[in-house]
Protein backbone atom coordinates (compact mmCIF):
# COMPACT_ATOMS: atom_id res chain seq x y z
CA UNK A 1 0.00 0.00 0.00
CA UNK A 2 1.18 3.57 -0.75
CA UNK A 3 1.50 6.10 1.91
CA UNK A 4 -1.74 7.54 0.62
CA UNK A 5 -3.42 4.16 0.89
CA UNK A 6 -2.31 3.49 3.98
CA UNK A 7 -3.79 7.34 5.20
CA UNK A 8 -6.98 6.16 3.41
CA UNK A 9 -7.18 3.12 5.54
CA UNK A 10 -6.25 4.68 8.61
CA UNK A 11 -8.81 7.69 8.50
CA UNK A 12 -11.47 5.04 7.28
CA UNK A 13 -10.94 3.78 10.85
CA UNK A 14 -10.97 7.02 12.78
CA UNK A 15 -14.30 8.19 10.79
CA UNK A 16 -15.81 5.00 11.69
CA UNK A 17 -14.88 5.19 15.28
CA UNK A 18 -15.88 8.87 15.10
CA UNK A 19 -19.49 8.30 13.75
CA UNK A 20 -20.09 5.46 16.00
CA UNK A 21 -19.30 7.90 18.98
CA UNK A 22 -21.06 10.35 17.95
CA UNK A 23 -24.10 8.78 17.04
CA UNK A 24 -24.45 7.17 20.50
CA UNK A 25 -23.23 9.96 22.24
CA UNK A 26 -25.85 9.44 24.94
CA UNK A 27 -23.33 6.37 25.59
CA UNK A 28 -20.23 7.62 25.31
CA UNK A 29 -20.27 11.25 26.24
CA UNK A 30 -23.02 12.32 28.65
CA UNK A 31 -22.38 9.33 31.29
CA UNK A 32 -19.09 11.24 32.28
CA UNK A 33 -19.85 14.77 31.59
CA UNK A 34 -22.92 13.87 34.27
CA UNK A 35 -21.15 11.68 37.27
CA UNK A 36 -18.26 14.69 37.00
CA UNK A 37 -20.88 17.10 37.47
CA UNK A 38 -22.08 15.25 40.58
CA UNK A 39 -18.39 14.92 41.86
CA UNK A 40 -18.35 18.85 41.24
CA UNK A 41 -21.63 19.31 43.30
CA UNK A 42 -20.61 16.83 46.10
CA UNK A 43 -17.19 16.63 46.39
CA UNK A 44 -16.19 20.40 44.90
CA UNK A 45 -19.08 22.52 46.32
CA UNK A 46 -20.61 20.57 49.62
CA UNK A 47 -18.23 19.04 51.08
CA UNK A 48 -14.60 20.82 50.01
CA UNK A 49 -16.50 24.06 50.89
CA UNK A 50 -15.79 22.72 54.59
CA UNK A 51 -12.18 22.01 53.73
CA UNK A 52 -8.85 24.05 53.86
CA UNK A 53 -6.97 25.21 50.55
CA UNK A 54 -4.57 22.66 49.32
CA UNK A 55 -1.36 23.89 47.83
CA UNK A 56 -3.06 27.11 47.79
CA UNK A 57 -5.83 26.44 45.96
CA UNK A 58 -9.48 25.59 46.81
CA UNK A 59 -10.46 21.86 46.83
CA UNK A 60 -12.64 21.68 43.63
CA UNK A 61 -9.93 23.62 41.85
CA UNK A 62 -7.82 20.75 43.29
CA UNK A 63 -9.91 18.11 42.30
CA UNK A 64 -11.10 19.22 38.81
CA UNK A 65 -7.70 18.24 36.72
CA UNK A 66 -7.74 14.57 38.78
CA UNK A 67 -11.55 14.83 37.32
CA UNK A 68 -10.87 15.63 33.98
CA UNK A 69 -7.97 13.16 33.97
CA UNK A 70 -10.42 10.55 35.80
CA UNK A 71 -13.05 10.42 32.86
CA UNK A 72 -10.71 10.22 29.81
CA UNK A 73 -8.75 7.68 30.92
CA UNK A 74 -12.09 5.59 31.75
CA UNK A 75 -13.19 6.61 28.13
CA UNK A 76 -10.02 5.94 26.74
CA UNK A 77 -9.97 2.72 27.97
CA UNK A 78 -13.68 1.81 27.63
CA UNK A 79 -13.85 2.77 23.86
CA UNK A 80 -10.90 0.53 22.62
CA UNK A 81 -11.54 -2.59 24.67
CA UNK A 82 -15.37 -2.49 23.68
CA UNK A 83 -15.05 -1.53 19.51
CA UNK A 84 -12.21 -4.14 19.24
CA UNK A 85 -13.87 -6.47 21.67
CA UNK A 86 -17.00 -6.22 19.47
CA UNK A 87 -15.43 -6.19 16.13
CA UNK A 88 -14.47 -9.58 17.29
CA UNK A 89 -17.28 -10.70 18.27
CA UNK A 90 -19.28 -10.06 15.31
CA UNK A 91 -16.19 -10.74 13.25
CA UNK A 92 -16.02 -7.18 11.52
CA UNK A 93 -12.74 -7.41 12.57
CA UNK A 94 -12.18 -10.09 9.91
CA UNK A 95 -12.71 -7.72 7.35
CA UNK A 96 -10.11 -5.30 8.32
CA UNK A 97 -7.51 -8.70 9.00
CA UNK A 98 -8.59 -9.60 4.98
CA UNK A 99 -7.38 -6.34 3.46
CA UNK A 100 -4.17 -5.02 2.61
CA UNK A 101 -3.89 -2.63 5.77
CA UNK A 102 -1.01 -3.40 7.99
CA UNK A 103 -1.14 -4.40 11.62
CA UNK A 104 -0.14 -1.19 12.69
CA UNK A 105 -2.79 0.97 11.07
CA UNK A 106 -5.28 -0.99 12.74
CA UNK A 107 -3.69 -0.31 16.06
CA UNK A 108 -3.54 2.95 15.13
CA UNK A 109 -6.99 3.33 14.44
CA UNK A 110 -8.57 2.14 17.32
CA UNK A 111 -5.68 3.72 19.42
CA UNK A 112 -6.85 7.11 17.78
CA UNK A 113 -10.40 6.48 17.88
CA UNK A 114 -10.24 5.75 22.32
CA UNK A 115 -7.71 8.91 22.00
CA UNK A 116 -10.50 11.25 20.23
CA UNK A 117 -13.04 9.97 22.56
CA UNK A 118 -10.80 10.51 26.01
CA UNK A 119 -10.46 14.04 24.43
CA UNK A 120 -13.76 15.23 23.51
CA UNK A 121 -14.61 13.83 27.02
CA UNK A 122 -11.62 15.75 28.63
CA UNK A 123 -13.16 18.72 27.30
CA UNK A 124 -16.67 18.22 28.25
CA UNK A 125 -15.82 18.16 31.57
CA UNK A 126 -13.49 20.76 31.25
CA UNK A 127 -16.54 22.79 30.26
CA UNK A 128 -19.23 21.40 32.95
CA UNK A 129 -15.84 22.33 35.64
CA UNK A 130 -16.39 26.21 34.75
CA UNK A 131 -19.36 26.26 36.05
CA UNK A 132 -18.20 25.83 39.31
CA UNK A 133 -15.26 27.15 39.99
CA UNK A 134 -12.75 28.96 37.58
CA UNK A 135 -9.49 27.85 36.26
CA UNK A 136 -5.92 28.89 35.82
CA UNK A 137 -3.34 27.04 33.31
CA UNK A 138 -0.04 27.30 34.71
CA UNK A 139 1.49 25.48 31.65
CA UNK A 140 -0.34 24.53 28.57
CA UNK A 141 2.15 22.66 27.06
CA UNK A 142 2.54 20.30 29.54
CA UNK A 143 -1.37 19.81 30.11
CA UNK A 144 -1.88 19.29 26.64
CA UNK A 145 1.02 16.32 26.52
CA UNK A 146 -0.30 15.17 29.89
CA UNK A 147 -3.54 14.49 28.93
CA UNK A 148 -2.51 13.32 25.31
CA UNK A 149 0.01 11.00 26.14
CA UNK A 150 -2.52 9.35 28.70
CA UNK A 151 -5.10 8.86 26.69
CA UNK A 152 -2.51 7.26 24.13
CA UNK A 153 -1.60 4.79 26.89
CA UNK A 154 -4.90 4.02 28.27
CA UNK A 155 -6.35 3.64 24.85
CA UNK A 156 -3.46 1.10 24.37
CA UNK A 157 -4.36 -0.71 27.19
CA UNK A 158 -7.89 -0.79 26.18
CA UNK A 159 -6.87 -2.98 22.97
CA UNK A 160 -4.67 -5.30 25.19
CA UNK A 161 -7.53 -5.86 27.13
CA UNK A 162 -9.84 -6.34 23.80
CA UNK A 163 -7.62 -8.99 22.59
CA UNK A 164 -7.21 -10.79 25.38
CA UNK A 165 -11.00 -10.87 26.07
CA UNK A 166 -13.21 -14.18 25.52
CA UNK A 167 -16.22 -13.07 26.28
CA UNK A 168 -18.12 -9.66 27.50
CA UNK A 169 -16.82 -10.27 31.60
CA UNK A 170 -13.75 -9.87 30.09
CA UNK A 171 -13.90 -6.38 28.98
CA UNK A 172 -15.62 -5.35 32.51
CA UNK A 173 -12.91 -6.98 34.89
CA UNK A 174 -10.45 -4.48 34.30
CA UNK A 175 -11.68 -1.52 34.32
CA UNK A 176 -14.27 -2.48 37.17
CA UNK A 177 -11.79 -4.27 39.64
CA UNK A 178 -8.15 -2.69 38.70
CA UNK A 179 -9.26 0.72 36.96
CA UNK A 180 -11.46 2.11 38.99
CA UNK A 181 -9.34 1.12 42.12
CA UNK A 182 -6.11 2.45 40.67
CA UNK A 183 -7.96 5.72 39.44
CA UNK A 184 -9.61 6.70 42.73
CA UNK A 185 -6.16 6.05 44.93
CA UNK A 186 -3.94 7.60 42.32
CA UNK A 187 -4.08 11.30 43.94
CA UNK A 188 -7.46 12.35 42.50
CA UNK A 189 -9.68 13.55 45.73
CA UNK A 190 -6.52 14.01 47.66
CA UNK A 191 -2.43 15.04 47.23
CA UNK A 192 -0.45 11.87 48.40
CA UNK A 193 1.62 14.24 50.63
CA UNK A 194 -0.74 14.14 53.11
CA UNK A 195 -0.88 10.47 53.59
CA UNK A 196 1.27 8.50 56.24
CA UNK A 197 5.03 7.83 54.75
CA UNK A 198 4.31 4.38 53.88
CA UNK A 199 1.00 4.60 51.67
CA UNK A 200 2.61 7.55 50.09
CA UNK A 201 5.39 4.86 48.75
CA UNK A 202 2.93 2.26 47.91
CA UNK A 203 1.20 5.23 45.69
CA UNK A 204 4.17 5.52 43.52
CA UNK A 205 3.64 1.86 42.38
CA UNK A 206 0.43 3.68 41.36
CA UNK A 207 0.46 5.00 37.63
CA UNK A 208 -2.37 7.06 37.65
CA UNK A 209 -0.73 9.34 40.18
CA UNK A 210 2.00 9.98 37.81
CA UNK A 211 -0.50 11.29 34.85
CA UNK A 212 -3.24 13.05 37.48
CA UNK A 213 -0.35 14.90 39.05
CA UNK A 214 1.12 16.00 35.39
CA UNK A 215 -1.98 16.54 34.72
CA UNK A 216 -2.90 19.06 38.06
CA UNK A 217 0.98 20.61 37.30
CA UNK A 218 -0.22 22.19 33.92
CA UNK A 219 -3.34 23.70 35.47
CA UNK A 220 -2.25 24.82 38.69
CA UNK A 221 1.68 24.17 38.86
CA UNK A 222 1.89 21.77 42.05
CA UNK A 223 2.82 18.13 41.83
CA UNK A 224 3.49 15.22 44.03
CA UNK A 225 5.48 13.67 42.15
CA UNK A 226 8.45 15.40 40.30
CA UNK A 227 7.33 15.80 36.27
CA UNK A 228 10.00 14.28 34.37
CA UNK A 229 9.06 10.87 37.02
CA UNK A 230 5.73 11.38 35.80
CA UNK A 231 6.96 11.84 31.86
CA UNK A 232 9.22 8.81 32.07
CA UNK A 233 6.60 6.62 33.70
CA UNK A 234 3.99 7.62 31.02
CA UNK A 235 6.31 7.22 27.97
CA UNK A 236 8.18 4.09 29.21
CA UNK A 237 4.63 2.32 29.99
CA UNK A 238 3.45 3.59 26.01
CA UNK A 239 6.46 1.58 24.50
CA UNK A 240 6.17 -1.21 26.56
CA UNK A 241 2.51 -1.28 25.82
CA UNK A 242 3.26 -0.56 22.20
CA UNK A 243 5.44 -3.60 22.16
CA UNK A 244 3.16 -5.87 23.31
CA UNK A 245 0.54 -4.94 20.71
CA UNK A 246 2.74 -5.68 18.31
CA UNK A 247 3.47 -8.89 18.89
CA UNK A 248 0.07 -10.00 19.70
CA UNK A 249 -0.93 -8.06 16.44
CA UNK A 250 2.10 -10.10 14.54
CA UNK A 251 0.98 -13.47 15.59
CA UNK A 252 -2.76 -12.78 15.70
CA UNK A 253 -2.98 -13.78 19.37
CA UNK A 254 -6.95 -13.95 20.30
CA UNK A 255 -8.24 -13.16 16.70
CA UNK A 256 -6.20 -15.52 13.97
CA UNK A 257 -6.23 -19.19 14.05
CA UNK B 1 -1.71 -17.90 -18.37
CA UNK B 2 -0.80 -17.16 -14.68
CA UNK B 3 -2.30 -19.26 -11.99
CA UNK B 4 -4.44 -17.07 -9.81
CA UNK B 5 -4.06 -19.32 -6.88
CA UNK B 6 -1.46 -22.08 -6.47
CA UNK B 7 -1.09 -23.82 -3.50
CA UNK B 8 1.97 -26.06 -2.64
CA UNK B 9 1.71 -28.92 0.33
CA UNK B 10 -0.27 -26.76 2.34
CA UNK B 11 -0.75 -28.25 6.09
CA UNK B 12 -2.08 -26.80 8.91
CA UNK B 13 -2.72 -28.70 11.90
CA UNK B 14 -4.98 -27.02 14.93
CA UNK B 15 -3.86 -27.56 18.26
CA UNK B 16 -6.03 -29.12 20.86
CA UNK B 17 -7.80 -27.21 23.69
CA UNK B 18 -7.96 -28.21 26.64
CA UNK B 19 -5.64 -31.67 26.16
CA UNK B 20 -7.90 -32.80 22.96
CA UNK B 21 -5.98 -34.42 20.33
CA UNK B 22 -4.77 -32.28 17.86
CA UNK B 23 -6.62 -31.98 14.39
CA UNK B 24 -5.42 -31.80 11.09
CA UNK B 25 -7.07 -29.69 9.07
CA UNK B 26 -4.81 -29.94 5.73
CA UNK B 27 -2.62 -32.78 4.88
CA UNK B 28 -0.37 -31.20 2.46
CA UNK B 29 -2.72 -30.19 -0.29
CA UNK B 30 -1.94 -29.02 -3.84
CA UNK B 31 -3.82 -27.12 -6.00
CA UNK B 32 -3.75 -24.58 -8.86
CA UNK B 33 -6.46 -22.16 -10.09
CA UNK B 34 -6.10 -20.53 -13.49
CA UNK B 35 -6.77 -16.83 -13.92
CA UNK B 36 -10.46 -16.72 -14.97
CA UNK B 37 -11.69 -19.97 -13.76
CA UNK B 38 -15.31 -20.24 -12.10
CA UNK B 39 -13.95 -22.98 -9.59
CA UNK B 40 -15.73 -25.44 -7.00
CA UNK B 41 -14.27 -26.05 -4.20
CA UNK B 42 -16.32 -28.90 -2.54
CA UNK B 43 -16.69 -30.86 -0.05
CA UNK B 44 -18.62 -32.09 3.83
CA UNK B 45 -18.53 -30.01 6.39
CA UNK B 46 -15.09 -30.05 8.40
CA UNK B 47 -13.11 -31.09 5.21
CA UNK B 48 -10.74 -28.57 5.29
CA UNK B 49 -12.35 -25.64 2.72
CA UNK B 50 -12.92 -22.62 5.17
CA UNK B 51 -9.39 -23.60 6.67
CA UNK B 52 -8.00 -23.25 3.03
CA UNK B 53 -10.01 -19.94 2.63
CA UNK B 54 -8.74 -18.73 5.54
CA UNK B 55 -4.93 -19.20 5.13
CA UNK B 56 -5.72 -17.81 1.85
CA UNK B 57 -7.18 -14.68 3.44
CA UNK B 58 -5.05 -14.80 5.98
CA UNK B 59 -7.26 -15.57 8.71
CA UNK B 60 -5.36 -18.73 9.72
CA UNK B 61 -2.07 -19.29 10.12
CA UNK B 62 -0.79 -22.43 7.72
CA UNK B 63 1.31 -24.64 9.49
CA UNK B 64 3.70 -25.22 5.98
CA UNK B 65 3.58 -25.32 3.06
CA UNK B 66 3.27 -22.19 0.24
CA UNK B 67 0.52 -20.45 -1.17
CA UNK B 68 0.27 -17.60 -3.71
CA UNK B 69 -2.41 -15.31 -5.25
CA UNK B 70 -1.94 -13.99 -8.36
CA UNK B 71 2.31 -14.28 -7.91
CA UNK B 72 1.95 -13.03 -4.91
CA UNK B 73 3.69 -15.33 -1.69
CA UNK B 74 0.64 -14.64 1.24
CA UNK B 75 3.44 -13.94 3.67
CA UNK B 76 6.13 -12.79 1.49
CA UNK B 77 4.14 -10.39 0.16
CA UNK B 78 1.30 -10.63 1.71
CA UNK B 79 -0.13 -6.78 1.69
CA UNK B 80 0.11 -7.46 -2.41
CA UNK B 81 -1.83 -10.89 -2.40
CA UNK B 82 -4.73 -9.58 -0.07
CA UNK B 83 -5.46 -6.42 -2.80
CA UNK B 84 -6.23 -9.17 -5.51
CA UNK B 85 -8.72 -11.01 -3.20
CA UNK B 86 -12.28 -10.12 -2.21
CA UNK B 87 -14.10 -12.32 0.12
CA UNK B 88 -17.55 -13.23 0.85
CA UNK B 89 -17.54 -15.24 4.10
CA UNK B 90 -19.78 -17.59 5.17
CA UNK B 91 -20.89 -16.23 8.64
CA UNK B 92 -22.61 -12.39 8.04
CA UNK B 93 -19.96 -10.59 10.07
CA UNK B 94 -21.18 -6.49 9.46
CA UNK B 95 -22.32 -4.62 11.90
CA UNK B 96 -26.18 -4.95 12.19
CA UNK B 97 -26.45 -1.28 13.28
CA UNK B 98 -24.56 0.15 10.28
CA UNK B 99 -26.11 1.27 7.02
CA UNK B 100 -25.78 -0.74 3.82
CA UNK B 101 -24.01 2.27 1.95
CA UNK B 102 -21.42 2.75 5.10
CA UNK B 103 -21.23 -1.30 5.05
CA UNK B 104 -19.75 -0.95 1.55
CA UNK B 105 -17.67 2.50 1.54
CA UNK B 106 -16.32 1.51 4.72
CA UNK B 107 -15.00 -2.07 3.57
CA UNK B 108 -13.68 0.16 0.50
CA UNK B 109 -11.42 2.46 2.85
CA UNK B 110 -9.56 -0.52 4.46
CA UNK B 111 -8.26 -0.82 0.36
CA UNK B 112 -6.85 2.54 0.64
CA UNK B 113 -9.95 3.62 -2.02
CA UNK B 114 -10.72 7.40 -0.68
CA UNK B 115 -14.87 8.06 0.11
CA UNK B 116 -15.07 10.46 -3.28
CA UNK B 117 -13.67 7.27 -5.15
CA UNK B 118 -15.64 4.35 -3.03
CA UNK B 119 -19.24 5.82 -3.26
CA UNK B 120 -19.82 5.42 -6.95
CA UNK B 121 -18.72 2.15 -6.92
CA UNK B 122 -20.41 1.31 -3.80
CA UNK B 123 -23.46 2.71 -5.98
CA UNK B 124 -23.79 0.68 -9.04
CA UNK B 125 -22.40 -2.13 -6.89
CA UNK B 126 -25.29 -1.93 -4.68
CA UNK B 127 -27.79 -0.85 -7.99
CA UNK B 128 -26.35 -4.25 -9.75
CA UNK B 129 -27.41 -6.06 -6.85
CA UNK B 130 -30.69 -4.63 -6.22
CA UNK B 131 -29.81 -3.31 -2.65
CA UNK B 132 -29.86 0.21 -3.89
CA UNK B 133 -33.46 1.37 -2.69
CA UNK B 134 -31.69 -0.06 0.53
CA UNK B 135 -28.71 1.97 0.85
CA UNK B 136 -29.86 4.25 3.75
CA UNK B 137 -31.45 1.40 5.81
CA UNK B 138 -29.32 -0.46 9.21
CA UNK B 139 -28.30 -3.84 7.91
CA UNK B 140 -30.47 -5.56 10.43
CA UNK B 141 -33.59 -4.37 8.82
CA UNK B 142 -32.37 -6.24 5.59
CA UNK B 143 -34.15 -9.60 4.41
CA UNK B 144 -31.50 -12.82 4.51
CA UNK B 145 -31.12 -13.03 0.97
CA UNK B 146 -30.13 -8.46 0.59
CA UNK B 147 -27.93 -9.77 3.70
CA UNK B 148 -25.55 -11.78 1.42
CA UNK B 149 -26.46 -9.65 -1.75
CA UNK B 150 -25.01 -7.15 0.46
CA UNK B 151 -21.70 -9.24 1.39
CA UNK B 152 -21.21 -9.97 -1.90
CA UNK B 153 -21.16 -6.25 -2.64
CA UNK B 154 -18.92 -5.55 0.17
CA UNK B 155 -16.26 -8.03 -1.17
CA UNK B 156 -15.96 -6.61 -4.82
CA UNK B 157 -16.12 -2.98 -3.75
CA UNK B 158 -12.23 -2.93 -3.96
CA UNK B 159 -12.23 -4.51 -7.70
CA UNK B 160 -10.42 -7.88 -6.43
CA UNK B 161 -9.23 -10.40 -9.36
CA UNK B 162 -10.37 -13.30 -7.28
CA UNK B 163 -13.68 -13.28 -5.69
CA UNK B 164 -13.53 -16.19 -2.85
CA UNK B 165 -17.36 -17.43 -2.09
CA UNK B 166 -17.98 -19.24 1.05
CA UNK B 167 -21.72 -20.34 0.91
CA UNK B 168 -23.21 -17.09 -0.82
CA UNK B 169 -26.99 -18.24 -1.48
CA UNK B 170 -27.07 -20.23 1.68
CA UNK B 171 -30.64 -19.44 2.96
CA UNK B 172 -31.65 -17.68 -0.04
CA UNK B 173 -34.98 -18.40 -1.94
CA UNK B 174 -34.73 -19.86 -5.33
CA UNK B 175 -35.55 -16.63 -7.47
CA UNK B 176 -32.98 -15.04 -5.53
CA UNK B 177 -30.87 -17.57 -6.23
CA UNK B 178 -30.76 -17.74 -10.20
CA UNK B 179 -30.49 -13.55 -10.21
CA UNK B 180 -27.31 -13.99 -8.12
CA UNK B 181 -26.09 -17.15 -10.44
CA UNK B 182 -26.54 -14.40 -13.50
CA UNK B 183 -24.58 -11.63 -11.26
CA UNK B 184 -21.71 -14.20 -10.71
CA UNK B 185 -21.62 -15.45 -14.17
CA UNK B 186 -21.76 -11.82 -15.78
CA UNK B 187 -18.59 -10.70 -13.25
CA UNK B 188 -16.89 -14.42 -14.18
CA UNK B 189 -16.99 -13.02 -17.51
CA UNK B 190 -15.83 -9.72 -16.99
CA UNK B 191 -12.49 -11.38 -16.09
CA UNK B 192 -12.91 -12.16 -11.89
CA UNK B 193 -11.96 -15.62 -10.86
CA UNK B 194 -14.66 -17.03 -8.85
CA UNK B 195 -13.80 -19.81 -6.16
CA UNK B 196 -16.77 -20.83 -5.05
CA UNK B 197 -18.03 -23.17 -1.83
CA UNK B 198 -21.69 -24.70 -1.80
CA UNK B 199 -23.52 -27.36 -0.41
CA UNK B 200 -26.03 -27.10 -3.01
CA UNK B 201 -24.08 -29.07 -5.75
CA UNK B 202 -26.38 -28.19 -8.44
CA UNK B 203 -25.23 -24.44 -7.87
CA UNK B 204 -21.68 -25.41 -8.59
CA UNK B 205 -22.91 -28.10 -11.77
CA UNK B 206 -24.29 -24.90 -13.06
CA UNK B 207 -21.48 -22.61 -12.36
CA UNK B 208 -17.88 -23.83 -12.48
CA UNK B 209 -15.79 -24.45 -14.91
CA UNK B 210 -13.17 -26.50 -12.86
CA UNK B 211 -13.76 -28.47 -9.46
CA UNK B 212 -11.95 -29.76 -6.55
CA UNK B 213 -13.04 -31.95 -4.16
CA UNK B 214 -11.49 -32.14 -0.56
CA UNK B 215 -12.23 -34.90 2.25
CA UNK B 216 -10.67 -35.17 5.42
CA UNK B 217 -8.02 -32.45 4.43
CA UNK B 218 -6.95 -34.28 1.38
CA UNK B 219 -8.05 -33.26 -2.60
CA UNK B 220 -9.81 -36.11 -3.90
CA UNK B 221 -10.84 -35.15 -7.25
CA UNK B 222 -9.28 -32.32 -9.29
CA UNK B 223 -10.45 -31.63 -12.69
CA UNK B 224 -12.56 -29.88 -15.36
CA UNK B 225 -16.63 -30.11 -14.41
CA UNK B 226 -17.09 -31.33 -17.92
CA UNK B 227 -14.97 -34.79 -18.13
CA UNK B 228 -15.92 -35.50 -14.18
CA UNK B 229 -19.50 -35.78 -15.31
CA UNK B 230 -18.95 -37.63 -18.55
CA UNK B 231 -16.56 -39.88 -17.17
CA UNK B 232 -18.93 -40.98 -14.78
CA UNK B 233 -21.68 -41.79 -17.22
CA UNK B 234 -23.29 -38.33 -17.02
CA UNK B 235 -24.72 -38.28 -13.28
CA UNK B 236 -25.45 -35.66 -11.65
CA UNK B 237 -22.63 -33.76 -9.34
CA UNK B 238 -24.51 -34.63 -6.51
CA UNK B 239 -24.47 -38.10 -6.88
CA UNK B 240 -21.02 -38.42 -8.16
CA UNK B 241 -20.10 -36.66 -5.23
CA UNK B 242 -22.24 -38.71 -2.54
CA UNK B 243 -20.11 -41.38 -4.15
CA UNK B 244 -16.70 -40.33 -3.84
CA UNK B 245 -16.85 -39.30 0.03
CA UNK B 246 -18.76 -42.87 0.28
CA UNK B 247 -15.40 -44.52 -1.56
CA UNK B 248 -13.36 -42.03 0.67
CA UNK B 249 -15.05 -43.19 3.75
CA UNK B 250 -14.46 -47.14 3.14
Amino acid sequence: MTPSHLWTAYYTIIYHEVARIVRIWSQTLLPPVITSGLYFIVFGTFIGSQLPPINGFSYIQFIVPGLIMMQVITSAYSNTVSTFYFAKWTKTLDEMLVSPMPEWVIIAGFMSGGVLRGLIVGALVLATSLFFTHLVIFNAFILVAAIVVTAVLFSLAGLINGVFAKGFDGISIVPVFVLTPLTYLGGVFYSVSRLPPFWQHVSLFNPILYMVNAFRFGFLGISDVPLWQCFAVLLGLMIIFLGVLGYLFKRGVGFRQ
Amino acid sequence: MTSAVSVSNLRKTYDGKKGAPTVEALRGINLTIAEGDFFALLGPNGAGKTTLIGILTSLVNKTSGEASVFGANIEQDRSLAKTFIGLVPQEMNFNIFEKVIDIVVTQAGYYGMPRAVALPRAEQLLKDLGLWDKRNTPSQQLSGGMKRRLMIARGLVHNPKLLILDEPTAGVDVEMRHEMWSFLRKLNSSGTTIILTTHYLEEAEALCRNIAIINKGTIIINEPMESLLASRGHASLEQIYLDLIKQEEK
